[in-house]
């Protein structure tokens, strides 16, 4: 058993045999994944200990402490927080040799192609073809939509049908896509904001070996849940600061803005300071109970929750510019590797925070399986379920 | 990590709350309550006996050396869950929370003892509707006794002994015999509000009435919360459960998406109560950042709980509108909880002077 006096004794060993300040960044990162100190709970030989998940704790506090290098999270969380956990729950040895160090570390940058035109809310319904050639390769064609990242990873995780005569479900797999292959092309996406942010990608011949395969062939699906359990866990479990979010900046430009003030909108600020104080609570005990080892199905709520939040705060910011509030600051396109949601002025929060209810499960999505799933009310009539994917109305 | 409020339940806390919710499945069925509420004696006093002297509830908050259990605000956060879930007709917010937490201010050692023991019911006569350092009013003190009427008086009906400010600034122990207490028609019929009158009544000052007045009330606005949460709770949970059962159109009412999507909507808001609920009483144990916690706890508690209590009648249908079917109860109880210890509005207000959020 690794405990934290174990893991801090390891932490000090590495920072001793490899002094941040006389080490290269990606030397350490590498030194730091072998060390098993990369994410504690994964496995000894894949950056892990075998160690409780809230251990992690006490390593990344003794590394800040010493100046050592990060791998940069915000750069690398499709890979950290999807693929990894799919790549360690499904893949081959092989595959989590080659892969695991590498996304860790930021060496290689992960997307995901799961998002089609014709298949968003019903995901299972999509259409990407990949044909195994003779017992070779497989062989990929179709079109992947609002991937981020995409113009600068180097593998993707995909999931494309390879047997369009069974009930979309069950005719799908998944794999991990060499991204430099030439037959994946990226175009921006323009937003609404301006910039591109995500992608569309274009998959043309594109050859997979089978090798490259996760998971059993029509068992993508069942893979792809747990990459998209991954994704929630991901946005619910935050920590913040009291006015760590959206509120943050508008309470400051009440606080040094006094001429914007009107009664209409004090009103309104209090009521949302409330409720972002309230959520920031609520993902608090969310995170709580993650850490004493009793999660909570507020996961899903959470999302819920800030993405009503995040749109409310950024209208009223608008709002309380007055004269300010119609101007933008810059149409420019641009394909940011970084999003930061409140890095910006009050008018590409207000457009990019529409972006929240619709990214990572809709809200109406997420209200259907918080009733479903957590309140155990019935399911929606399902007329999709076993009919062949290929008779299925598009 | 320490700044953080504990949010979660202990294993104590979840024990003592298996013991009450037992306890109110025994002694406090929704029946009973809607019976008593048109009786002679609103107050259920058998059922406080067995919470305050069987079980010990009543002096959770004072100190064991003067005859309490010396626990905290978190354990008695979770017995008002679980009263507010059954809506239990007992002075437990009033003479446990806010009259003991007006004895500790002023340090009144016997009456403290009296309290805590659950044999003596004691009630500030403060307006229920009085929010934290709101003005009150007070009796008039002549000639060493007082005079006045002092309305909305919560639980009053059932006091033995009355709180009362008075107007030279101290708050006077009056003796129940000494006052006139009429009950007023109330909204919540489980937590009726009385007047109290005085005309030359006898009163023993236990100290001074502005600091404990406010810490009471501060202490009866955080716990409130809890109380809340349970109300709501009760109002999703019944509600979920009626329309997995109840069918029309050949189908369980509840899966209907346009049903399903209010009750996950009304989940999400009572779940995040639970969080603001816990760090309430997690704040008034600690004494960490208390006054902003409440007054968020209560700027979001009220509209929750009506909400919540508003939907399970709606959902219900017709059945929801009886006078025999206990949602009304739960209604009425939360719409009387959102204007006790100030209303959410009123807790807006003070938070925007407490977080520096300045009115035009």
């Amino acid at each position: 058993m690794t405990d934290a006096a174990e893991l801090l004794r390891r932490t000090q060993e590495l920072l001793a045999a490899h002094p941040p300040a006389g080490t290269g960044r990606l030397e350490f990162l590498r030194a730091r994944f072998d060390a098993g100190l990369a994410w504690v709970h994964f496995p000894e030989g894949l950056g892990g200990l075998d160690a409780p998940r809230s251990l992690q704790a006490v390593v990344d506090a003794e590394l800040e402490a010493a100046g050592a290098p990060g791998n940069d999270p915000r750069r690398i969380g499709i890979g950290l927080g999807m693929a990894a956990p799919t790549i360690l729950k499904y893949g081959t040895e092989e595959q989590k040799r080659r892969f695991l160090r590498p996304l860790w570390t930021g060496e290689e940058v992960w997307c995901q192609l799961f998002s089609e035109p014709g298949a968003g809310s019903d995901l299972a319904a999509l259409g990407t073809r990949a044909v195994r050639e003779s017992g070779q390769d497989w062989v990929v064609n179709g079109q992947k939509v609002w991937t981020s990242s995409a113009h600068i990873a180097r593998w993707a995780i995909l999931i494309a049908r390879t047997d369009p005569d069974l009930p979309k479900h069950r005719g799908i797999t998944y794999f991990l896509c060499d991204m430099t292959d030439p037959g994946v092309e990226v175009r921006p996406l323009r937003q609404i904001t301006g910039e591109a942010e995500f992608n569309e990608v274009f998959l043309t011949d594109v050859r997979i070996p089978d090798s490259r395969r996760l998971g059993e062939v029509g068992d993508g699906w069942r893979v792809a849940q747990t990459t998209l359990n991954n994704e929630r866990v991901a946005i619910g479990g935050m920590r913040l600061p009291r006015e760590g979010g959206m509120i943050g900046p508008v309470s400051k430009t009440w606080r040094e803005r006094p001429e914007l003030r009107t009664h209409d909108l004090h009103q309104r600020l209090l009521k949302l300071w409330v409720e972002a104080e309230v959520a920031r609570l609520t993902s608090e005990r969310l995170r709580q109970q993650l850490v004493a080892g009793q999660p909570g199905p507020e996961g899903a709520g959470m999302k819920l929750a800030f993405a009503r939040l995040n749109q409310e705060i950024s209208g009223l910011e608008v709002e309380l510019g007055g004269e300010e509030g119609l101007l933008y600051d810059d149409w420019t396109m641009r394909r940011p590797e970084l999003v930061d949601f409140t890095g910006r002025d009050a008018g590409y929060r207000y457009l990019r925070s529409k972006g929240n209810s619709i990214e990572g499960g809709t809200s109406e999505v997420l209200l259907n399986i918080v009733a479903e799933r957590v309140l155990g009310l019935p399911a929606e009539p399902r007329t999709d379920k076993d009919v062949a994917w290929k008779d299925l109305a598009r | 990590m320490s700044t953080q409020p504990d949010l979660l339940y202990s294993e104590e806390e979840e024990a003592l709350r298996a013991a009450v919710r037992d306890l109110l499945t025994d002694h406090c069925d929704a029946a009973g309550v809607i019976a008593r509420t048109e009786s002679d004696a609103p107050h259920d006093l058998a059922l406080w006996k067995s919470l305050a002297d069987g079980m010990g509830l009543a002096g959770l908050l004072v100190p064991e050396a003067l005859g309490g259990q010396g626990a905290t605000h978190r354990e008695a956060a979770v017995v008002l869950e679980e009263l507010g879930r059954a809506v239990a007709p007992v002075p437990y917010l009033s003479s446990a929370v806010v009259a003991i937490e007006a004895l500790l201010a002023c340090g009144d050692e016997e009456l403290l003892g009296r309290l805590a023991s659950g044999r003596t019911i004691g009630v500030l006569a403060v307006g229920l509707h009085t929010a934290p350092g709101a003005g009150h009013r007070t009796a008039r003190l002549e000639n060493g006794s007082l005079h006045g009427e002092l309305t909305g008086v919560a639980d009053a009906a059932a006091a033995d002994v009355l709180l009362v400010p008075a107007d030279d600034g101290g708050l006077y122990a009056v003796a129940a015999e000494a006052a006139t207490v009429t009950p007023q028609v109330s909204l919540d019929l489980t937590r009726p509000v009385a007047t109290v009158t005085l005309d030359g009544a006898p009163g023993r000052r236990v100290g001074d009435a502005e600091p404990a007045v406010r810490r009471a009330l501060r202490a009866g606005a955080g716990l409130l919360a809890s109380e809340q949460l349970g109300v709501a709770d009760w109002a999703l949970t019944e509600t979920v459960r009626y329309l997995k059962e109840r069918k029309q159109f050949n189908r369980p009412v509840g899966g209907f998406q346009a049903i399903k999507h209010r009750l996950a909507q009304l989940w999400l808001e009572v779940v995040s109560l639970r969080a603001v609920a816990r760090a309430a009483a997690d704040a008034l144990t600690t004494g960490a950042d208390t006054d902003v916690t409440v007054t968020v706890a209560q700027a979001y508690a009220g509209p929750v709980a009506v909400r919540a209590t508003e939907e399970a009648v709606q959902l219900h249908g017709g059945i929801g509108m009886t006078w025999e079917h206990p949602a009304h109860l739960h209604l009425k109880r939360a719409k009387a909880d959102s204007i006790a210890y100030g209303t959410a509005g009123a807790h807006r207000e003070a938070l925007a002077q407490l977080v520096d959020l300045q009115a035009p």
